[in-house]
């Protein structure tokens, strides 16, 4: 396809093809300003830097969630279980507050994370159980686990930690959200761990061709392990985040997110099927599903729509990517 | 030649030993049928008063899964996945219910027909998609779940609309005796209507062909692309099927979609259809379907918390395909 995409006619379309494959996130962050423009067009000055904090800081949980769906991807696999542990996270982290103090409740999040993580690995890289089944089905188990927590402590329950309000809806300068102190080193952590690290080069290897990693020495259940860990603990990261930008903690409150951050790493170029994308594409596709959301809303079209324009968005851009990667 | 044709005309003579093959390939859909035995046993020793009311209320309650997980049979079966089901049944439920308002009952045998048709489309849209774009079936299933949802809620913004008395009355009561529940009645007729005619044509070989060896089976001629959207648009028919069963049971239709999509695909591997495609059938994911519901049920009467009922089937789900795939290594390396 590579080579058949080259001695195409028309030279601008075979270039246009190269760029797509090669840099995806340059046709993204075009994409983005179209976006922006627009949303500008629609509503005169509604672009001020309040708006772009607004935009900043409800994409951060999406970014850091599809964050989870890329590093899962580029291994073949999926997380399901992202909006099952963001939610226990951060639910959690409610009912501690009281007696217990934040930084306990934090760390019972954060364990109890792991714990999903470790076993959805294991799932995954030892008994080869399909991702797709192994994550659905522990985020039946922490959601009614999370379920049945939720009524053990009625009585204890008080609700979202102040710090965690500060950190998630907060902002500084207008513009910049306080999430940012916890989603930049998240994301340099991504992108170098990927870049730069073994680690990062086994993901892709791993999801590339399984039986070549398997025969250059790569053990795959163990890459496998630390990425659902490292899946569950982002996951987390983003609960706490999501209930302090919404003030709510309650058992399901990120479900809505997952489809959304499949959606994100979908956009950002990221393949389903393993050993191609990146983590910079994800941040930018979360901000393009963010600035479209709002764009659609400002424009006064309903919920139904929204969702509609989302599904065909994601269908035409991995078709389009699906096309000029060649592959099937 | 005569000699190999023998035991087979033997074991067609006799019945019994046709019960016997039948049951080996059956094997997982069998087991599955006497644990659920089991569970109603144990159900009966648990809260003696379960009886009629308890078997009618639970043959309503898993129809539209059940229907929902035959949708995901077919359509897991030629090697894909739909995670729209659960929107697509939203869509059909809600137009279903927003025609039928209000409208003469005769008007209802049209709207039956025009929402089966729409689940038609639906799952040649699907299908096409697949087809056409070369994208991943979970995604484009994914991204159009999210696109039927939508339209669901075009058509309504709130759970509204009504159901005809008749179709109301094919699910809601028991048939002569009161033990045989109608919406068991009317599953069996619906999946062995659509499901058994398919199974045994040629594209029903075509669909398991497709799913066990996509190239094998495009160069034994199998038109591979025509046969993955009719697997789509048979799992769109049971979608729309799924819906009306909604409706019918409801009384009304509600435009959010329920948990419909990720239980059937807990029910599919349950009920014994590999995930890689080519292999099971729509029997065994609906007593996949039974159990999950009974399972919760006994636990209710355990009076132990509903929550931990969602545990237990997430356990389950994991458990099964753990084990499943334990012994597929097993077997590989030995």
């Amino acid at each position: 396809m590579s080579a058949a995409a080259g001695t195409r006619p028309s030279q601008a379309g075979a270039s246009w093809r190269r760029l797509l494959r090669d840099q995806p996130i340059i046709p993204l962050v075009g994409l983005l300003a179209v976006l922006v423009v627009l949303s500008e067009l629609a509503r005169r000055g509604i672009v001020s830097p309040g708006w772009a904090g607004t935009i900043l800081q409800a994409a951060v949980p999406l970014a850091i969630l599809a964050g989870c769906q890329t590093l899962a991807m580029l291994t073949g696999g999926i997380d399901l279980s992202v909006g099952a542990v963001a939610s226990m996270a951060g639910f959690v982290v409610a009912t501690f507050i009281h007696n217990q103090g934040l930084e306990a409740g934090l760390a019972v999040a954060l364990v109890a994370a792991t714990l999903v993580g470790l076993m959805n690995g294991i799932g995954v890289g030892v008994f080869r159980v399909h991702p797709l089944i192994m994550t659905l089905g522990m985020s039946l188990v922490v959601l009614g686990l999370a379920n049945a927590w939720q009524i053990l402590t009625l009585q204890t329950f008080t609700g979202v930690a102040e710090e965690l309000r500060t950190l998630g809806s907060g902002r500084s300068f207008e513009v910049l959200p306080n999430s940012l102190v916890v989603f930049v080193p998240v994301v340099a952590l991504i992108l170098l761990g990927l870049r730069r690290t073994g680690f990062g080069r086994l993901l892709y290897a791993v999801g590339d061709n399984p039986i070549a990693a398997r025969l250059s020495g790569a053990r795959s259940w163990q890459v496998l392990v630390v990425l659902y860990v490292i899946s569950a603990l982002l996951a987390a990261i983003a609960g706490f985040l999501i209930s302090g930008l919404t003030n709510v903690a309650s058992v399901n409150l990120a479900e809505t997110y997952v489809l959304p951050s499949v959606a994100a790493a979908v956009i950002g170029g990221t393949s389903i099927m393993g050993g191609r994308g990146g983590y910079s594409g994800t941040i930018v596709g979360a901000l393009i599903l963010t600035v479209l959301s709002s764009l659609l809303s400002s424009l006064g079209y309903p919920e139904a729509v929204r969702q509609i324009l989302f599904g065909a968005i994601i269908v035409a851009v991995a078709a389009a990517y699906t096309r000029v990667t060649g592959e099937t | 030649m005569s000699t190999a044709v023998g035991p087979i005309e033997d074991a067609r003579g006799r019945p019994a030993d046709a019960l016997v093959q039948w049951a080996r390939r059956n094997g997982w859909s069998v087991s599955l049928l006497g644990f659920f035995a089991l569970l109603l046993v144990f159900t009966k020793l648990i809260q003696p008063n379960y009886g009629v009311a308890g078997i009618q209320g639970l043959a309503i309650s898993v129809l539209p899964l059940a229907l929902a997980a035959a949708a995901q049979a077919v359509v897991v079966i030629s090697g894909g996945l739909d995670l729209s089901i659960g929107s697509m049944m939203a869509l059909t439920s809600v137009v279903a219910a927003v025609l039928m308002k209000g409208q003469p009952e005769e008007f209802g045998i049209a709207v039956v027909i025009g929402v089966l048709l729409l689940g038609l489309v639906l799952g040649a849209i699907n299908g096409s998609l697949v087809v056409v774009t070369r994208v991943p079936d979970i995604i484009v299933t994914l991204a159009m779940g999210f696109v039927w949802a939508g339209c669901a809620l075009l058509v309504i913004k709130t759970p509204g609309g009504a159901a005809t008395k008749w179709l109301k009355d094919l699910v809601l009561g028991s048939l002569g005796v009161e033990w045989i529940p109608k919406a068991a009645i009317a599953l069996i007729i619906v999946v062995a209507i659509v499901w058994i005619p398919v199974r045994r044509s040629n594209l029903g070989l075509s669909i398991y062909a497709i799913g066990s060896n996509r190239l094998a089976a495009f160069r034994s001629g199998v038109p591979v692309g025509r046969t993955k959207i009719a697997a789509y648009v048979l799992t769109g028919l049971f979608s729309a099927l799924a819906g009306l069963s909604l409706t019918a049971s409801t009384g009304i239709g509600t435009p959010v979609p329920g948990p419909y999509t990720l239980l059937s695909v807990a029910a599919v591997v349950l009920g014994g259809v590999s995930l890689a495609g080519g292999r099971g059938g729509v029997f065994g994911p609906i007593v996949a379907v039974l159990i999950l519901s009974l399972i919760r049920t006994d636990m209710t009467f355990l009076s132990l918390d509903t929550n931990l009922a969602i545990v237990v089937q997430g356990m389950i789900l994991i458990g099964v395909v753990m084990v499943g795939s334990f012994i597929q290594l097993r077997r590989t390396r030995a």
